[in-house]
């Protein structure tokens, strides 16, 4: 088992450079300057160069991404160049509330398409079924920016009964209205893909166990339908829990649109300002940290399946 | 019965005490800006002009200020931290500012002359303590033309720029002047500075949590006691999609907004919100290339300002837009009396066939979003169709904002292949607003005149401009080169922005000044 976890860990290291490699050659790759942003856009072309030599900015790329890395590697991740902050402060304050929305966000939808993919599996091809795999499909096409602003405009706007935007102020307090109330709409919006996902794996997970041939000898040995189906939901996790870590690492990574809606502080809207200003050091610290978190994601989801799943351990 | 009257007497009392709050309750203003992080709080700001109107204003000065008390003409400069300025008799390359006296830093340190110095050290002069290259790197475009400065007394200082320049005062109101006792205190660390800031402006610094929002708190000690805030409170939120600012407004999250989408504005309307709008120094344009391609004739420049609709546009927008049929919008000083190019799509191709342009190809360079750009996409399609109609042919290359500012600032010479570019321009002062687009000095890639206009003339009027130090005779000079771009056609024109912002009915005593600044201190805000 250490062993395996060791094996992860190491092969995890080069996919997260080779993710900075690749991101570090497209910002470059894009045309525009990431002095820019320092800058009044009528600046002329020689305070260009003179602002880009104070910021080591003309040092060729291969340099500037060695020098880069170095640092990376003692954790040091420089300083943004629009804020001047450093980018390891803004990274780990964004994701904070970035971890929030989209822990949340996949909690509220594993519960909710847990029960309608167990509804749906149980009573595969029945009207039920259709009703949930109907709803799966809506959610999982729904544009979520739109969604956010549907939700925005009916209960921000016409209602005036939760917040449209930000997370309030001060530090965030999970037991406090105030601070809660900024969390529904973003939530909702975020949880309506993964809703669809989690209730077709679900569903199809499900059906398929129940259709196996110890539910017959379970339901042959006169078994309740109820503890029936408890035994055959254990079997169906595995998939559906593998399914939920991966919703959750492409919902830290991929929740640009719905915070920038929402103008939620977070690593999306981090990386979305950013991208637009082509703030270099802020560009490749976020990406690189999403790159890990995806990657440890999946390492834990495959360690917990393994721990719900016993044959996985054996092989 | 008596019982009971004087239970119901004590009710009431206890009633009556509620609702007359004992102290009076803090007034807040909260204002959604475009920007997407909170603007820098070090002494010059980012953000653009944004970032001057909501912090660079409010928590300092500058020697100049702009007059932000009317709203029927552009907005001119007045005496800020200086009361008043001239330039030396024996010299005219040497400007005396008298320096205000009894201005006091938010930190309470006295304002001098020697703190001037020390702040264009700070722009300027790498290797002292306090030089800050973004300072630097803001700064240095308002300073193409300072030599030096020094201390005269201690309410006096003596700038010496590298050419006379008549205008060099509105550089200055660009300069916010810090506090040097502040800087000390924190090592002359401009980060930690940003984050415990004192200036002299009409607001201090209360607190802020970076990319969400920065409050700032009145200051009842400035030293225009006109304006010293009417509000308790500024609370400035950074909010760069238009859709969550509008829903913010409504749904009484802020109380202010920058920038509502047109077609957002009927529902606003409806809403009770109040618009405002007003003209301001913005000019959204071509720049043409003057070497390279069918633009170097006149005959094509001019048949392309004939064959635009600008009421077309104008309805497009909304109604948000001003016709823009000149580089200035013409309630400027010095606006003159411009040849007016219009609507004829006849006298367009009549003009392209005596040109022997017919179709005429063409290329503009064009972005996608970006900074007063408006609604690019669809202005320049129906910018095309129009031009199409009149026998251009026209190719529309699309790029990034930031893209097209690289562009725009190589030059023609790297993209001879480029008619024109679409960047829209601030025009707040007589160099901005045009003779950096004309100058043959300011030839891209050293200044704005991307396209390479040349014409002796023209430089010899905006000579004389430059040394002409009295007011009252620079301003037919500087109207008669307004004219003079009109009736060469350097630019193609199409409409000058109307800057709306909305805000909540609470909200009271705003002024828009024709600016890209904007006085908050006056404002009110009634109690919910």
């Amino acid at each position: 088992m250490f062993g395996y976890i060791l094996r992860r860990l190491l092969s995890a290291v080069p996919i997260a450079f080779g993710v900075s490699v690749v991101c570090f050659l497209l910002v470059y790759l894009a045309p525009g300057d990431p002095v820019q942003t320092l800058l009044p856009p009528d600046a002329d072309a020689e305070t260009v160069a003179q602002v880009k030599r104070m910021y080591g900015l003309d040092q060729p790329l291969p340099v500037q991404y060695l020098t880069w890395l170095g640092r990376v590697m003692v954790g040091d991740f420089g300083r943004s160049i629009a804020t001047g902050r450093p980018v390891a402060d803004e990274i780990f304050r964004s994701l904070g509330n970035t971890v929030l929305l989209a822990g949340l966000s996949v909690l509220v939808a594993f519960s909710i398409a847990f029960v309608l993919g167990t509804i749906a599996g149980r009573h595969a091809g029945g009207w039920l079924d259709r009703v949930v795999t109907g709803v799966a499909v809506v959610g999982v096409s729904v544009p979520n920016y739109w969604l956010g602003i549907v939700l925005v405009i009916i209960f921000s706007v016409e209602m005036m009964a939760l917040p449209a935007s930000g997370m309030g102020d001060g530090r965030f307090d999970p037991t406090s209205w105030e601070h809660v109330q900024y969390l529904i709409l973003p939530v909702i919006t975020l949880s309506m893909i993964p809703v669809g996902i989690i209730a077709r794996t679900t569903r199809s997970a499900v059906s398929e166990v129940m259709n196996q041939e110890f539910v017959t000898t379970l339901r042959a040995n006169g078994l309740p339908e109820w503890r029936v189906l408890r035994h055959a939901l254990k079997n169906a996790l595995p998939p559906v829990l593998a399914v939920m870590g991966l919703q959750f690492g492409t919902l830290m990574g991929g929740s640009i649109l719905v915070e920038t809606v929402f103008s939620w502080p977070g690593s999306g809207f981090l990386l979305s300002k950013a991208i637009l200003t082509r703030d270099i050091p802020v560009l490749q610290g976020t990406i690189l940290v999403l790159a890990l978190i995806f990657v440890f994601t999946n390492l834990t989801v495959d360690l917990f399946q393994s721990s719900v799943d016993p044959r996985i351990r054996r092989a | 019965m008596k019982q009971r009257l004087a239970l119901l007497g004590a009710a009431l009392a206890i009633v009556a005490n509620l609702s007359t709050p004992s102290a009076r309750a803090e007034t807040v203003l909260r204002v959604a800006m475009t920007a997407g992080d909170i603007p820098l709080t070090a002494g010059i700001p980012d953000q653009g002009f944004e970032g001057w109107r909501f912090v660079g204003y409010n928590l300092y000065d500058s020697l100049v200020l702009w007059d932000l008390s009317r709203g029927d003409r552009i907005a001119d400069i007045k005496p800020g931290l200086a009361t008043g300025w001239s330039v030396d008799p024996a010299n005219n390359r040497r400007w005396i500012f008298q320096l205000r006296q009894d201005v006091k830093f938010h930190d309470g340190s006295p304002f001098t002359a020697q703190d001037v110095v020390w702040n264009f050290e700070r722009f300027t002069k790498e290797g002292t303590p306090q030089f800050n290259p973004r300072q630097f790197a803001f700064a240095r475009g308002y300073l193409t033309n300072f030599e030096s400065v020094e201390v005269v007394d201690a309410h006096t200082v003596a700038f010496t720029t590298k050419q006379p320049d008549s205008l060099f005062p509105y550089n200055l109101s660009f300069l916010m002047m810090v506090s040097p006792r502040r800087s000390a205190e924190v090592g002359n660390d401009a980060d930690a500075f940003a984050r415990n800031p004192s200036g002299t402006g009409p607001y201090r610094f209360a607190r802020m949590v970076p990319g969400e929002r920065l409050e700032l708190v009145r200051n009842a000690d400035y030293w225009d006691k006109a304006r010293i805030p009417r509000h308790d409170r500024l609370v400035l939120l950074p909010m760069p999609e238009a859709s969550t600012r509008v829903a913010s407004l409504l749904s009484g999250q802020v109380d202010w907004i920058e920038a509502p989408p047109p077609d957002a504005i009927p529902r606003l309307r409806s809403s009770r919100m109040q618009i405002v709008t007003n003209p301001y120094p913005h000019n959204w344009a071509y720049q043409l290339n003057f070497v390279d391609g069918p633009f170097a004739d006149i005959r094509v420049r001019r048949a392309a300002n004939h064959a635009l609709n600008r009421a077309d546009m104008k309805e497009m927008l909304g109604g948000v837009a001003l016709e823009g049929y000149a580089t200035l919008p013409p309630s400027t000083a010095y606006y003159g009396n411009p040849v007016r190019y219009e609507y004829d799509p006849a006298k367009a191709r009549a003009l392209l066939q005596e040109a022997g342009c017919m179709p005429c190809q063409i290329t503009f360079a064009i972005s996608t979003s970006g900074s007063g750009q408006m609604q690019p996409m669809p202005m320049n399609e129906l910018v095309k169709s129009q031009l199409e109609a009149a026998g251009f042919r026209v190719n529309l290359q699309v790029m990034d904002w930031n893209a097209l500012l690289q562009l725009g600032r190589e030059g023609r010479e790297r993209h001879q292949g480029v008619n024109g570019i679409n960047i829209s321009r601030a025009t707040q002062d007589p160099f901005n607003g045009m003779l950096r687009f004309v100058a043959s000095s300011q030839a891209a890639p050293r200044g704005s005149n991307w396209g390479h206009y040349n014409s002796p003339e023209m430089d010899a009027l905006i000579n004389e401009a430059l040394s002409t130090f009295d007011e009252e005779r620079r301003l037919p000079i500087l109207a008669r080169i307004h004219e003079k771009m009109s009736e060469d056609a350097v630019m193609l024109w199409v409409a000058h922005d109307l800057n709306p912002r909305a805000m909540s009915p609470r909200v009271r005593g705003f002024v828009q000044a024709q600016s890209w600044f904007q006085d908050l201190t006056p404002i009110t805000v009634e109690a919910r």
